[in-house]
């Protein structure tokens, strides 16, 4: 039977790991590499670095962190922030991540998704979603919202349509990132993200709002998602990526438990 | 002879499909020193050869052909050199693929078909860690305990024709072969390179197969 995942995401400004509330302050709180390792050490089952460096001409460091954690981190690596071409994708692989996470860029050229997919194949592109709660409108009948750029900016676009059109397209699987949530610590948004596991048949990542072990819990049964992102509920030491996996485990939710 | 060591030349063979680098530094992680080369001269002359790749059977194929590579595979296959499938690597080593509907190499028998389920909440690709039982004892799966899992990500899964060939199985609504192999071949449908400790385990196991089940 197939586990669910623990992802973690580390947002990485400038080569240094970033932590966003509500996305808009970040504080840098350590070096990316190093957690990394840790938690890969813990038992984590996927990482995901998010490049929120402002300059473009500062994203090569990503590169340089992407090689280094690949070195010595032997579990699927994922990548994303600022993706707008199949070059992009390319420098991502290269340097050693498995997945590549698209998200502003798709949304603005829809064909971009595809044009990965056929370069590095579907099952290695990640759609990533940045959706928040609006007034069910004609425009947004499903009552969620696709933003860009950080979660400044709404694009009227409906985001249940968005994640059929992504999984047609050809993406591998979608996060599906609360804007409203994240940050919150108060958990994630279990309404959403079962309505989007439900309409889809590739596996949904749910991100934004963990706070305590039970939200993941709760977003793995009820919330329908295949697999758990976490961030400042491990960067700062709050809990172990272990101990996030032995609760899980112990209430039942099928977890990789040897590593 | 040769001398079964960790630092023999060993050939990851590049056929254009996907990322070889993650291979390569997983093999590196347990000593085992890797080049990657699309040379079928190079595979010939390997002592031990890795069959990689992800993307589709079909496009697999073309570029196995171009690079004069599907015929190198099979001699040394033939040859006994100790050869190790991963994923896309298993599924070509079949008679036929569904991806595409494409023929593919025959080094095993039987086929490869796209997941299908009644059932809406299992999700296709198959992605993420699941167990692998052992069904048939083979070297590179020794230390393999109950309950290990490896990392998958795959749409189709292999049906061999004939058992002997499966070595271990894995579950995802109903069973499928996730390890397969005859004499010097082995083709694992999970990624070792990604499956942390217990994939490094069985590269590391790889890095001195002798090539005898």
């Amino acid at each position: 039977m197939l586990s669910k995942r623990l992802i973690a995401c580390l947002d990485v400004r400038d080569g240094k790991l970033a932590k966003s509330i509500k996305f808009v302050d970040t504080k840098d709180i350590g070096d990316p590499v190093e957690k990394a390792r840790t938690y890969y050490l813990d038992g984590l089952d996927e990482l995901v670095f998010y490049d929120i460096t402002a300059s473009s001409d500062k994203r090569s460091i990503m590169l340089e962190v992407v090689a280094a954690v690949a070195e010595q981190v032997f579990i699927p690596l994922s990548v994303g922030g600022g993706v707008r071409s199949v070059a992009d994708a390319t420098d991502l692989r290269l340097a050693g991540a498995e997945k590549i996470n698209v998200n502003s860029a798709a949304v603005q050229r829809p064909a971009l998704i595809a044009e990965c997919a056929d370069a590095i194949g579907g099952q290695n592109i990640v759609l990533s979603m940045d959706i928040l709660k609006v007034e069910t409108s004609q425009q947004c009948p499903s009552g969620y919202e696709i933003v860009i750029n950080g979660g400044r900016k709404p694009m009227g676009i409906d985001a249940l349509g968005w994640a059929l059109e992504g999984e047609r397209l050809g993406a591998g699987e979608l996060v599906v990132n609360s804007i409203d949530a994240d940050g919150t610590r108060e958990g994630y948004e279990l309404k959403l993200t079962a309505m989007l596991s439900e309409a889809v048949r590739i596996p949904v990542i749910a991100s934004g709002g963990a706070g305590t072990p039970d939200h993941l819990y709760d977003v793995l049964t009820e919330g329908k998602a295949d697999a758990a992102l976490v961030a400042s509920m491990v960067h700062y030491g709050d809990y172990a990526v272990s101990e996030l996996k032995h609760y899980l485990d112990g209430r039942g939710v099928k977890m990789r438990m040897s590593w | 002879m040769n001398s079964w060591n960790a630092h023999e030349a060993v050939v990851i063979i590049d056929y254009d499909a996907g990322n070889l680098r993650s291979v390569q530094r997983a093999c590196a992680e347990v000593g085992m020193h890797a080049a990657i080369s699309a040379d079928p001269e190079a595979v010939r002359r390997a002592e031990r050869v890795i069959f990689p790749g992800v993307g589709a059977a079909g496009s697999a194929m073309r570029s196995l052909a171009r690079h004069g590579m599907g015929d190198a595979l099979k001699e040394v296959i033939k040859a006994g050199t100790p050869v190790l499938g991963i994923c896309l690597g298993l599924q070509i080593s079949f008679e036929f693929s569904e991806e595409n509907a494409t023929p593919t190499l025959s080094l095993l028998k039987g086929s490869v078909r796209r997941f299908r389920f009644n059932r809406n909440d299992l999700k296709i690709p198959h992605m993420g860690w699941n167990e692998v039982q052992v069904v048939k004892p083979h070297p590179l799966l020794a230390g393999i305990a109950a309950g290990d899992e490896f990392y998958f990500v795959h749409s189709y899964y292999p049906e061999p024709q004939v058992e002997r060939d499966v070595y271990a199985t894995t579950e995802y609504e109903s069973g499928f072969a996730s390890a397969v192999g005859q004499d010097n071949y082995f083709a694992t449908q999970f990624h070792p390179e990604k499956s942390g400790s217990v994939g490094l385990r069985l590269l590391s196991k790889f890095a001195t197969w002798n090539g005898q089940c």
